[in-house]
């Protein structure tokens, strides 16, 4: 570990959470740099608790122009579009960004993240994407999979009430605290590919019906080509249909995965901000943590539900037979 | 979501925050990207530095600013068409009465403190408007529902105790580091800096053996002849040196401790060393807004643990400094976290304690922290708290009272759980503040006077602002603007009579009515003379049915470090400034559930543990759980461990 202090400037101004976490996850932090992918109301939640928490570097990826849209749940765009004049939602972000921590060296890359090749991504040690498709999620989990380095990936989606998180930190090991007692601890998670393939009979009963609810849209877009979130209420019949075809595939009952749930995820794909804010807190502490290599990592998927208020761990990975 | 019903009630409400701090920006945000169009925020607090890692509102060159002020201009750059209207002021100033606070729909808070959470909570029951309370420590915090006659109030359950120490813990015999900071800092700056009259357990008194003229001598006076390097040293030797030897001359107190050691400045120092502190580099000290022994003798990573021979050279030259550069203020300084050159002060005085004490020696950082009773803040948990809270406050909007929760964030999963919704509690049927029942008082009225009464009970028990005490018709005393002279001189002269010999005496069976017009909230006690006290009820005078806090170690008496208090994630105790910019879990809601009807189900030991485990992280003591194994519902539920019900009465 590098020996370097911190400077008087950063322990005053990090002096609260320094006090949570301590000068060795502050300064781990310092040292990381993160990769985002998709300026979603989430997205600017969270860039917005890192770069506060400190981390070295930001780089923000997402190439399209101002829209009413795009400012519904993001407080990092300025509401009138004659400012932007044809600047992308990632500079625009950044610019925002930049002001609320001056040690923080925020900037955007340009481009099409599934373009970049696997090297790309060994200058990340955290790479975040938001509102990609299923295949994308794949492909990019596996190019940072298949790096030397360790780069953690999450990828977040949040639609209508309710949010998902899936993390990926590969091979990690990190200092788990058991009482007293601090203890070198590993933990083994797979990849998105091997947890979305476990089959749905083998996982317990209780698992949350937003997990499957999640799958059916996802392949339900992937098939008809849209990007997340651009389904609508009319799209309700054939996501039905194919809840029905994969429940019977899976050899599950179909009250797995109640209607209504799907009807809400389909009719509103907007983000609600209050659920941005929790979602992007959360993974705002795993990114923290994960960096830091200090407190429990989730594993490996985790759902929040505005509707009944839980905030749920679901360990698929325990289920990914090796 | 925001269905166009939802959006519509949103969009129609008007709400009211207090606080523009950690939760109060999150949240301020939120709610305007939510769709709310009226909303206002009281704040009487200014921007700090250390609140920018995490009031993500503010910047650098806000520092000194209003909170609500900058806050309201903050969020009108990205939502440019709604009203916020801000006030820099205090909650508990008489314009935010009950009138004021019927013009909202719902309260939010964002607070730091108990008593203005107690307030609020009152005016929001006076006024019949609901109450969404919220708090954070680290990773923990909780947001809960108050909705009058429906749900428990904020005062329903008991809160946790300040943190207090017994005094002769204090004055004679530390054992934690604590300890010791709190004598550097209560004691002896005190009585170094602020007010040399104020009642001050610290040994002033020297008996010299040479001298016996001067032994009734307040050793703190500045001999006329003295310059301020001998005025230190003498100030040194006498607390650290002659207070430990006198402590040492009483060999019971020793027979089951470790004998401190006595430290006099020339074993550590010698006379030509203390003639050159702080000369090296005098002239460095601008960097760190203003005046610091640190600088002047180039000490700069805080969190260095100091030799004590550094601890030794800190302390006389922040004395030094006090007397230089800061003459005017001595006699009137108050310990503040902020102020560097106080903070140095205490911490090598607390650890030049520590050394005599065998109790190990603190950084600066530490020490701050444990003297300024500073709160772990990070910005996520303020930000998922804050979207709670909204969630909340549309769900009372919208009146769906079946669907209110009481969220728990803990740092640890508690049945796979991160968010831990909860189903909010009833009203607790012997509430004071929500059900008005009847107090009563143990008291010996021969002796104690009716400004006890007032200060002991109506003010710091109670929480009341501004009371009004009546028996029967006769009014004992009041405070307001509109008194006049006569009055005042009146009820003056009452607060320096015993409560026997009032104009109407209380004695035994007597009902007293005690009533603050601002917060509309009226108690009656009933008194029950008392002859004889206990060594462990210092105020002698016991309110039953008021919620004791909860004590969480054994000791709690006297002298207590800071304000009220919450427990820190790992069960240790931290207490909270009444003005931090940080925020507190009110902790213990979870702790008991009096009025609920919930039975105790059979849980397994490795339950209770998880339970215990991550949840007194958030609240102070053992409870019990309780899942309803309903699959589409499943609400865990805490419930009150026997053994604490056995404790109180």
């Amino acid at each position: 570990m590098d020996e370097e202090e911190l400077t008087a400037q950063e322990t005053a101004l990090y002096d609260r959470q320094i006090r949570v976490w301590g000068v060795d996850a502050q300064r781990r932090l310092s040292k990381s740099h993160v990769l985002v992918s998709g300026m979603s109301g989430t997205i600017a939640e969270f860039c917005k608790n890192i770069v506060l928490a400190g981390v070295g570097r930001l780089t923000l990826m997402d190439d399209r122009v101002f829209s009413e849209q795009s400012l519904l749940a993001n407080f990092l765009i300025p509401p009138d579009a004659s400012e932007h004049c044809g600047r992308s939602l990632a500079e625009i972000c950044c610019d925002s960004l930049k002001e609320f921590n001056l040690m923080v060296r925020v900037s955007v890359e340009k481009g099409d993240l599934s373009s970049f090749d696997a090297e790309f991504f060994d200058k990340f040690d955290v790479v975040v994407i938001a509102g990609c498709s299923l295949t994308i999620k794949k492909a990019i989990n596996e190019k940072c999979r298949k790096r030397p380095k360790r780069i953690a990936f999450y990828a977040v989606d949040c639609r209508d009430s309710c949010g998902e998180i899936f993390v990926d930190l590969q091979s990690y090991t990190y200092l788990k605290q058991k009482g007293e007692d601090t203890f070198e601890h590993n933990m083994q998670y797979p990849s998105l590919v091997d947890s979305i393939a476990v089959p749905w009979r083998s996982l317990p009963r209780k698992a949350t019906k937003l997990y499957f609810a999640m799958r059916v849209i996802e392949r339900f877009e992937v098939a008809q080509s849209l990007r997340p979130g651009e389904t609508s209420a009319a799209d309700i019949p054939s996501v039905l249909e194919l809840k029905k075809e994969l429940c019977k595939v899976q050899s599950v009952n179909e009250s797995h995965i109640p209607d209504r749930l799907l009807e809400r995820l389909l009719t509103h794909p907007r983000e609600h901000p209050a659920v941005c804010a929790i979602i992007g807190g959360i993974l705002g502490q795993e990114v923290i943590k994960a960096i830091s290599c200090k407190g429990d990592p989730l594993k490996n998927f985790f759902y929040f539900d505005a509707a009944d208020g839980k905030g749920i761990i679901e360990a698929i990975a325990d289920y990914v037979s090796s | 979501m925001a269905s166009g019903k939802e959006l519509e009630v949103i969009k129609g409400s008007k709400v009211l925050m207090v606080g523009a701090g950690g939760i109060g920006c999150e949240l301020l945000k939120t709610l305007a990207l939510s769709g709310f169009e009226d909303i206002h925020i009281i704040d009487m607090d200014t921007i700090e530095v250390s609140n920018l890692n995490r009031q993500f509102l503010f910047r650098q060159s806000h520092v000194g600013q209003s909170k609500a002020r900058v806050a309201r201009e903050a969020v009108l750059k990205f939502r440019p068409h709604i009203n916020i209207t801000a006030y820099h002021a205090n909650v508990k100033d008489p314009d935010f009465n009950v009138d004021f606070f019927k013009q909202f729909n719902v309260v939010l808070n964002g607070l730091d403190n108990l008593d203005a959470r107690r307030h609020v909570n009152r005016l929001c029951l006076a006024a019949d408007v609901p109450l969404v309370e919220s708090g954070t420590t680290g990773f923990l915090g909780q947001v809960t529902v108050h909705i009058k006659g429906k749900t428990e109030c904020y005062e329903c359950q008991p809160k946790p105790a300040p943190k207090t120490y017994p005094v002769c813990t204090i004055t004679s015999t530390p054992s934690k580091f604590v300890h010791c900071i709190v004598w550097a800092k209560d004691l002896l700056f005190a009585k170094l800096f602020g007010d040399r009259n104020q009642d001050n357990d610290l040994n002033v008194l020297s008996t010299d053996a040479n001298d016996l003229s001067k032994q009734t001598e307040d050793v703190f006076e500045r001999r006329s002849d003295e310059d301020l390097d001998q005025y230190g040293r003498r100030i040194y030797d006498h607390v650290f040196g002659y207070n430990i030897e006198m402590a040492l001359a009483n060999e019971e107190t020793w027979k089951n401790r470790n004998r401190p050691k006595p430290i006099y400045i020339e074993d550590v120092f010698s006379q030509k060393q203390a003639k050159q502190n702080g000369i090296a580099d005098q002239n460095c000290g601008s960097e760190n807004s203003g005046i610091s022994a640190m600088s002047s003798l180039g000490l700069k990573n805080p969190q260095d643990v100091w030799s004590l021979f550094e601890n030794t050279r800190v302390f006389l030259e922040a004395l030094k400094l006090f007397f230089e550069k800061r003459e005017k203020e001595v006699g009137s300084v108050t310990f503040d976290k902020d102020d560097q050159l106080a903070v140095e002060f205490v911490t090598a005085a607390a650890n030049i304690r520590a050394a005599s004490f065998g109790i190990p020696l603190h950084s600066l950082f530490e020490s701050k922290g444990i003297a300024g009773n500073i709160v772990h803040a990070v910005a996520t948990t303020n930000a998922i708290i804050a979207g709670l809270i909204v969630i909340e406050a549309i769900k009372v909007l919208q009146n769906d009272a079946d669907n209110y929760r009481m969220t728990y964030c803990v740092e640890h999963p508690l049945k796979k759980m991160l968010l831990m919704p909860v189903e909010p509690f009833e009203p607790n049927k012997s509430c004071y503040v929500c059900s008005e029942t009847p107090l009563s008082l143990e008291v010996n009225t021969n002796h104690s006077k009716l400004r006890d009464f007032v200060e002991k009970v109506v003010k710091k028990k109670l929480g009341m602002n501004c009371p009004l005490i009546m028996v029967g018709s006769t009014l004992l005393y009041e405070v307001g603007d509109d008194l006049d002279e006569a009055m005042v001189a009146n009820y003056e002269a009452n607060l320096e009579k015993v409560l026997a010999e009032l104009p109407v005496p209380v004695a035994s069976g007597t009902m007293v009515s005690v009533e603050d017009l601002q917060q509309e909230l009226t108690c009656t006690i009933n008194i029950k003379h008392r002859e004889e006290f206990d060594e462990d009820e210092p105020d002698e005078m016991v309110l039953v049915g008021w919620s004791q806090p909860v004590a969480t170690e054994k000791e709690d008496k006297s002298v207590s470090n800071g304000g009220e208090g919450t427990s820190d994630a790992a069960g240790k105790l931290k207490t909270n400034d009444n003005l931090d910019e940080t925020e507190i879990v009110p902790t213990s809601e979870i702790v008991s559930v009096v009025g609920s009807k919930r039975k105790l189900s059979e849980l397994s030991n490795t339950d209770v543990k998880e339970v215990i485990s991550t949840v007194s992280s958030v609240h102070s003591s053992a409870h019990q759980m309780e899942e309803i194994n309903d699959d589409e519902d499943d609400v865990v539920m805490l419930d009150e461990n026997p053994e604490q019900a056995k404790k109180k009465r």
